[in-house]
This record gives structure tokens, sequence and C-alpha cells, in this order.
């Protein structure tokens, strides 16, 4: 990785860990989600084992969700947008790289809290480890589809609600192939690594088309 | 003649007021023979009685909610690539359109579902992606709204458009990759339709009349969207006209 591009992720890095405390934030927002569940549902213990992997997955989302609207409103605020526009860097790369680091703060973290939070959920250890694999690589997808939503929505003054309602139905289908995957780890009525596969290739698309996009919604933004 | 004549939307408005009346007339004859047949001509199904005769509304309904995203992602295209002045013009007053094509293929659907599987919902491949559908063309409206310069709000939304057109196969094709409860594809189909003549005609019949309406309300939304901007730059116009000088009245008054 070139200097100027290991610069940039190490200044959004530190940006969103220490003045957002966006990772903190993220995993008790995860935590919160996953503790209300059980009130809604009841604190049957079979069936939250069941549904334990769609219940992190949904947590793992809807955080994701909350910490996306920062991606680039606080770098246009303060014109630093403008001047990566300017840098003549090719943008779709800083894109990814704010991306990457932006996953690195927020999504990586609730990757983390995974394994604790299945504990939580009566989740036995295969498919404890099943679903943190899963959102391992799943929410990275999450994050690139994100960009989109936090580019087209960059130049409003409350973007974040409907950013939800862009990227929601953009961000289903690895939502259901990240749970489908959890879930035949479990009960395998197919082999676990086909819905696996799935969601690998759609982060890998997500890396293609969501820095793309994104780079092109930023630019109409900036004139 | 290219597509390009009519990037002159005065133009392009005098052929609407040439083809409009036409294309209602032809619109209201095809749906005057559609409805005549799908509701004397077509035999009632051997199973399904009276009911067969929702699928007139719901198909043609469902295949103008995949059509009109299929315009809107050409007229993204030509948003972004080529900057045709009235693609975005095109896009933009499609997506009601098609919201409103989705609305009643799902509610027609969900009338239909009752009798046939004692359901009105289920959350089968086809459903869902259609009601994600239905989410993105509200999506898609909402940020057209939420901005007020309509040339960003075009380029924004053409970008969320294409993006979201990676949707429309993983419609068509839902009922093949997943068994789910919906039937699979019976009339587009590599071998030929497997519907009955008797009830595959008045189908196609009550699709151009639906294809038809479409253009129809096309062409209307999209002369008054080009009104409409002609509205905005004329007030936008009188208002940095007349501003100058009540601020130069009000300081002269102060004096």
């Amino acid at each position: 990785m070139s200097s100027w591009a290991m610069a940039l992720f190490q200044r959004d890095l530190r940006l969103s860990v220490r003045i957002g405390g966006s990772a903190l934030v993220g995993v008790l927002f995860f935590l919160a989600v996953v503790t209300v569940i059980p009130f809604g549902v009841g604190p049957d213990l079979n069936l939250l084992a069941r549904i334990g992997p769609a219940i992190l997955w949904i947590g793992a989302l809807l955080a994701t969700l909350l910490g996306l609207d920062r991606l680039f409103q606080a770098d246009r605020e303060d014109g630093t947008l403008d001047l990566m526009l300017m840098a003549g860097r090719p943008l779709e790369l800083v894109v990814l790289i704010k991306c990457l680091a932006h996953w690195v703060a927020t999504g990586l973290p609730l990757v983390v809290a995974a394994p604790l939070l299945s504990i939580f959920l009566n989740i036995d250890p295969v498919a404890m480890g099943a679903v943190t694999l899963t959102l391992l690589v799943g929410t990275p997808a999450l994050t690139l589809i994100g960009a989109i939503g936090a580019s087209l929505t960059v130049s409003l003054r409350r973007g974040g609600l409907l950013l939800a309602v862009l990227v929601v139905p953009l961000a289903i289908p690895v939502l259901i192939f990240g749970v489908s995957a959890a879930d035949a780890a479990i009960h395998d009525p197919v082999p676990f690594m086909t819905p696996f596969l799935i969601l690998c290739s759609l982060s890998l698309i997500a890396a293609v088309i969501g820095p793309i996009a994104a780079a092109l919604a930023l630019r109409f933004a900036g004139d | 003649m290219s597509i390009w004549d009519y990037a002159n939307p005065t133009r392009f408005l005098r052929l609407v007021q040439i083809v409009l009346p036409w294309l209602i007339g032809l619109c209201v004859l095809a749906f005057a023979a559609g409805l005549y047949m799908s509701f004397f001509v077509a035999p009632e199904d051997y199973q399904q009685g009276d009911t067969v005769r929702i699928m007139f509304i719901h198909v043609p309904a469902a295949w103008l909610a995949m059509m009109c995203y299929s315009i809107m992602a050409m007229s993204s295209l030509g948003t972004l690539v080529w900057k045709h002045p009235l693609a975005d013009v095109s896009a933009k007053s499609a997506a009601p359109i098609g919201a409103a094509f989705t609305f009643m293929s799902l509610v027609t659907g969900s009338l239909w579902g009752k009798p046939m599987w004692g359901t009105y919902w289920v959350w089968d491949a086809r459903l869902t992606s259609v009601l994600v559908l239905l989410i993105m063309y509200l999506g898609l409206m909402t940020l057209w709204r939420t901005m007020d310069d309509p040339i960003k709000a075009g380029k924004a939304a053409a970008v969320l458009t294409l993006v979201g057109a990676l949707n429309l196969p993983v419609i068509k094709f839902s009922v093949d990759w997943w068994n789910t409860l919906h039937q699979p594809a019976s009339v587009v189909r590599m071998d030929g339709p497997t519907i009955h003549p008797d009830i595959l005609w008045p189908l196609l019949i009550m699709a151009i009349a639906f294809t038809l309406l479409f253009f129809v309300l096309h062409l209307m939304a999209m002369r008054n969207e080009i009104m409409r901007r002609r509205v905005r730059a004329l007030r936008q116009r009188a208002a940095s006209v007349s501003f100058p000088s009540t601020a130069t009245a009000s300081t002269q008054a102060a004096e």
C-alpha cells in the first residue's frame, strides 16, 4: 500500500476511534439489540438458540447502519472531502480505503463481540464459530454497500434515516446468505460452504460496485 | 431521427402533443378488448374458478413493475453517461408509476393468494423481492424529494437506480432459484408458454394495454415535470431579479 493510502487509512481509523468513539458505541448498540430480543420473543433458550444467528446478523446490520452517516459527512463538513476530491488520487481507491478504515473501527468490533453475545443467546460453539465467520466475511459488504447510501445522502442535513431506507434493500441479499450460512452450520440442510461462498462473492461484488458508485455520487455531490 | 433530436424540451413537448392522443386511443381500445376477453372469452380455470381472472391484472402489473425499473435504469445510464437532458426527467417521472404498478401487483397477488394459498402473504422469494422493489421505488422517490436541485438529485438517484438494478434479475429468477410457493415462469420460457391459448391471449392483450397505459402516464408525467422545472426556473429568475431591488428599497426605507 502506498504511503498516502496508509496515511489516509490511519487518519480515518484514528478519527473514528478517538473522536467518534464509534467502535464502542457500535458494540454497545449491538449489545442493546441482543438484550432487547429476549424481552420481545420470550426467554426460551431453545428458541433463542434457533434464531440466534439471525438476531446477531440483524444486530450487526442495524449497528452498521447506525455508524454509516459519519463515513463522509464529517469530512464534508470540515472541507476535507473537497480536498480529497481535488487531490488527484483515484477517488474510488480513497472511498475503498475510507470504507476499510470504517470497517476496522466499527465492523470488526462487532465481529469480535459476536462470540461473547452468542453465549447470551445459547448458541453452541460450532454455530458460534460459524456466525462469527459469516459476520467477518459479510460485514465488509454491509459497509461497502452502505458507502453508496452515505455518499448519496452526504449533502443532506439529516441523511441518516434516508440512508437506512436506501441501504436496507441492497443489504438484504447479504443478510439472507449470512444467516443461511450460519443456519447451515447448525442444522445442515445444505452444506455450509455453498451459502458461505455466495456471501464471500457478495462481499467481493460490493468491493467493486460500492466504491465506484460512491465515488460517482461524491463527485456529483461536490460540484 | 435520433434520441438527441428530443434533447430540446420544446421539441419533445411538441412530439408528446402529437403522440399522446393516439396513444390514449390505442390504450382505451386495448383495455376494452383485453377486459372483454378476460371477463367473457377466457374460460374459468378448472381448479381456481373465477379467481384466475385476477391474473389478467396481476401478471401485467408485475411485468410493468419490472419494465418500469428497467426504463429507469436505462434513463439513469442516459443521465450519467450521455448526460441527456431528458433522461433524469424520464427516470423521475417513471418512479411513482413503477411504485404504483408494484403496489398493484402486490395487492392483487395477496388477494389471489388468500383463496389459493390460504394466506395473504408468505415470505417467499418472489413476493419478498417484489416488496424490496417497492421499497426501492419509495426510497428513490424520497431521495428525489430531499434534494432541491433537480439536476443534482437526478444524478444521485441515477447512481442508486443503477445499483438497485441488480435486484431485477433476482426477481426474475427468484422462482427458479428458490423452490417456493409462487408458481414458476409459465409465459416467457425457452420452450414456449405453458398456458392454454384461451387464457394466454387475453393476458397478452392486457399486457399490451398496461404497457400503453404506462407510456401514456409516463409521457404525461414527463410533460408535467418539464413544466414544473420551467416554473421553477422562472421563479428563480424572478427572485434573483426582484431580490436586489427589494433589498435596496428596504435599505432606502431604513435610511
